[in-house]
């Protein structure tokens, strides 16, 4: 491809190549692939009219997003008040966004057309021919499937996940939120967003770092928790004395058969005031009549109670996870361990927690961010609650959770996107610090 | 993203299967009965009364449900632990009672969206796995490390705007919502190539080379060499991605909002918990769990068992 740039294009270029500059595709047609010419000419003519008709005016009134605020105005023949349409920054902001975006392919398009003008320029001089239509299509199914075949899926990612990405990151600079009735006229906004939330003196900055606290303890604690006690458990299944194996894996294994949401959803009812658990513990005798057990309603036990339903929920997982790594380990570590007098204690964490930990490293980044951005267990189970007064993030809020409040209940649509964006520096930086000082990286030898 | 989220966990969860039942066949060959001594003897009470104890608090929750879908008094909380009075009511309810919540409609919604998803996802994971795994092209590596990239963001964070997005295509009104679910859990599907491409990589390039030799185009290398190689992995794509709109409960809820002919099965559950259904709707909840959960949980035992041979393929490889 280095041979074909666009610069030689425009230095060497014949008649055709340079005027392909200005109108796209001429360097196709003029060298005998005149359907594809004509398509990258459509292309190019569609761009324009777009510009011209809508286009243009997006990417204008993108810096400022617009101005006319919505009015009352009283029409004299009806004797009425009505509203004037006045702008909406965020629909500005999103077709701004996208005609980025059209842009940017156009100008892909360009550079594309430009080289392959080029190069079949110089075909055509070296071989005295180019490849036919029926030629490229047959290489669209042979040498260049790949083009075939990813097409779809790309748009797909770019259209559902780079565009919303691009377009909820641009969105953490500018006001869009309900505070100052900025939901449909704001501006941009800067880094103001970013420090308020960082700054921990402020109501916002409070909350945030309350919030990262928990939810990093929270991600510490499930993913530990789970990984030592899923191991734990396999072993007890697995030891060669253990009679009825299968049965007791088909026990913890129906466990997640069971849609997650739906096992969720039980569990916060059995726990509530009134839930099947207290009432247990109440006929049982364990507690009195009139108590019940404070699962949602106390911050400690709340925050207890969804750590101990995600080792209900998670500890099967890291069992079947493990179970086969665990079998893999030499058998003579163990003998040799066995000799020198130690015991299961001992030999769980001086050989079988530091082997696993050393294989098992990309798996535990990979829980680790699953549990950071943990949404189901916290929505479903507690709702982020208990709640404080003037607070927009309960007590056992996540980031992603409070995410999902800052945005979907409350509007403030500016704070949600920096919370993400802050969620992606801090996941970024955990998995490549930990990806990068661990022993697999390192050191790619087996173990010992 | 909640579907993204499961459909992971769902995988992890088959690797460890298979795993484990490699274990299983191992240690049992292994089992020896040699002369135990009273300690040991006392050790091996001690496990099985714990995992009894483990067992029945993992149970629990999924005994009490079943219960409480045949249970006779309505409303979520009673003074009692179990039932006082049995019922099939509660199933008859569920898929009769259309004023309210519609779960038959709830039912067919979801069923239209699963088919699609499952075919459009199906299609797109394996073209891109297979790109990745047997094309070599400059914009490889490139896409391989954006796809890891967009994994690090949160998945709401796209959430909205591609709520904004749909609407603006009108995709947010009416049956159209319909479309737009299926959109959304499909489209970026591509990004989840992970397992699919690990299970490609393990199916030797010489039979491609050997193809190729006979003057194969990759087209049909991929049509009637591949595919029909990869049969567990594709069983596997097509079940998890049919699984997914079943229990994503959020995306729905966003999307649907109030228009509630559009719910789907996840929404409707969830609906019947909140306060103004739930004395009169949470037998029917737990019924409509189990209805749900049985062929998740069946689909799930039996999915396991073609992956069993993609985690042996790739561990071979």
């Amino acid at each position: 491809m280095d041979r074909y740039t666009v610069v030689r294009a425009l230095k060497r270029g014949d008649i055709f190549t340079r005027l392909s500059a200005v109108v796209m595709g001429l360097g196709l047609a003029g060298h005998r692939q005149i359907v594809k010419g004509i398509f990258v000419m459509l292309c190019e003519a569609a761009f324009i009219l777009y510009m011209i008709r809508t286009g243009a005016e997006r990417l204008m009134a993108l810096p400022g997003l617009g101005d006319s605020a919505q009015e009352k105005v009283w029409n004299e023949a009806k004797q009425v008040y009505e509203y004037t349409q006045g702008d909406n920054s965020q629909q500005i902001l999103l077709f701004g966004v996208v005609t980025v975006f059209v842009v940017l392919a156009f100008i892909v398009l360009w550079v594309l057309q430009m080289r392959h003008s080029y190069k079949l320029q110089r075909t055509l001089e070296e071989k005295g021919k180019v490849p036919t239509l029926i030629e490229d299509v047959k290489g669209l199914f042979d040498g260049n499937l790949h083009i075939t075949l990813m097409t779809l899926p790309c748009l797909g990612i770019l259209v559902f996940n780079v565009v919303p990405l691009t377009y909820m990151i641009s969105m953490a600079f500018t006001q869009y939120s309900k505070e100052g009735d900025h939901l449909r006229l704001f501006d941009w906004n800067g880094l103001t967003q970013f420090f308020r939330v960082l700054n921990m003196q402020g109501n916002i900055g409070r909350q945030f770092w309350h919030v990262l606290s928990w939810t990093v303890v929270w991600a510490i604690f499930a993913t530990f928790l789970n990984y030592i006690l899923g191991m734990v458990l396999a072993l007890l299944i697995n030891r060669k004395e253990t009679k009825g194996k299968a049965f007791w894996r088909f026990c913890f294994v129906l466990s997640i058969a069971v849609p997650q949401f739906v096992s969720l959803m039980v569990m916060n009812i059995m726990l509530q005031p009134n839930g099947a658990v207290n009432v247990l513990l109440r006929n049982l005798g364990v507690i009195a009549p009139s108590v019940s057990l404070p699962f949602w309603t106390d911050v400690m036990w709340a925050r207890v109670t969804i750590i101990v339903i995600n080792l209900w929920v998670g500890i099967p997982y890291t069992m079947l996870q493990v179970t086969g790594i665990l079998q893999n380990i030499p058998g003579e570590l163990y003998e040799a361990a066995k000799l020198d007098g130690a015991g299961p204690v001992k030999i769980f964490f001086s050989i079988t927690l530091p082997y696993m930990l050393f294989v098992t490293t990309p798996y535990l980044i990979a829980s680790f961010v699953g549990n950071i951005n943990n949404f189901n267990i916290i929505y479903l189970l507690s709702g982020g609650g208990p709640t404080f007064v003037g607070d927009t993030a309960g007590q056992t809020d996540l980031l992603v959770t409070w995410l999902y409040k800052l945005t979907i209940d409350q509007q403030y649509y500016n704070l949600g996107a920096v919370i993400g964006i802050l969620t992606f520096v801090i996941m970024t930086t955990v998995t490549l610090i930990t990806y990068r000082r661990s022993v697999s990286y390192k050191n790619e030898e087996a173990f010992m | 993203m909640m579907a993204d989220k499961d459909k992971t966990l769902i995988k992890k969860m088959d690797a460890g299967l298979a795993a484990s039942e490699e274990g299983t066949g191992r240690s049992a060959g292994g089992q020896k009965r040699g002369q135990v001594s009273f300690r040991k003897s006392a050790v091996n009470v001690l496990v099985h009364v714990l995992l009894g104890v483990l067992a029945v608090v993992w149970l629990l929750p999924i005994v009490w449900i079943v219960l409480t879908s045949f249970r006779a008094e309505p409303g979520a909380y009673t003074g009692t632990f179990l039932p006082q009075g049995y019922t099939l009511g509660n199933y008859v309810k569920l898929f009769t009672d259309r004023n309210v919540i519609n779960f038959p409609k709830m039912f067919m919604n979801t069923l239209i969206i699963a088919v699609f998803c499952c075919m459009i996802s199906t299609f797109f994971v394996l073209s891109v796995s297979y790109s990745l795994s047997r094309m070599r092209f400059k914009l490889r590596k490139p896409y391989m490390n954006l796809a890891m990239v967009l994994g690090l963001f949160p998945g709401f964070m796209t959430m909205v705007a591609q709520y904004f997005i749909l609407k603006s295509m009108g995709l947010s009104e009416g049956s159209a919502v319909r479309i737009g679910l299926i959109v959304v859990y499909s489209a970026c599907t591509g990004l989840g190539f992970q397992i699919a491409k690990g299970h490609l990589d393990t199916i030797p390039r010489s039979i491609d080379e050997a193809a190729m030799i006979d003057g194969a185009t990759q087209w049909q290398i991929f049509t009637k060499i591949t595919i029909p190689l990869s049969r567990p992995i594709i069983i596997y794509t097509v079940m998890t991605s049919f699984i997914a709109p079943w229990i994503d409960f959020i995306f729905a809820k966003v999307l649907c909002r109030a228009n509630s002919d559009q719910w789907t099965v996840a929404i409707g559950l969830w609906n019947m918990l909140q306060k103004e259904y739930i004395y009169r709707w949470y037998t029917c909840f737990a019924a409509g769990a189990v209805v749900i959960s049985i062929p998740i949980a069946v689909l799930f035992l039996y999915m396991q068992k073609f992956y069993v041979e993609g985690v042996n393929g790739a561990v071979k490889g």
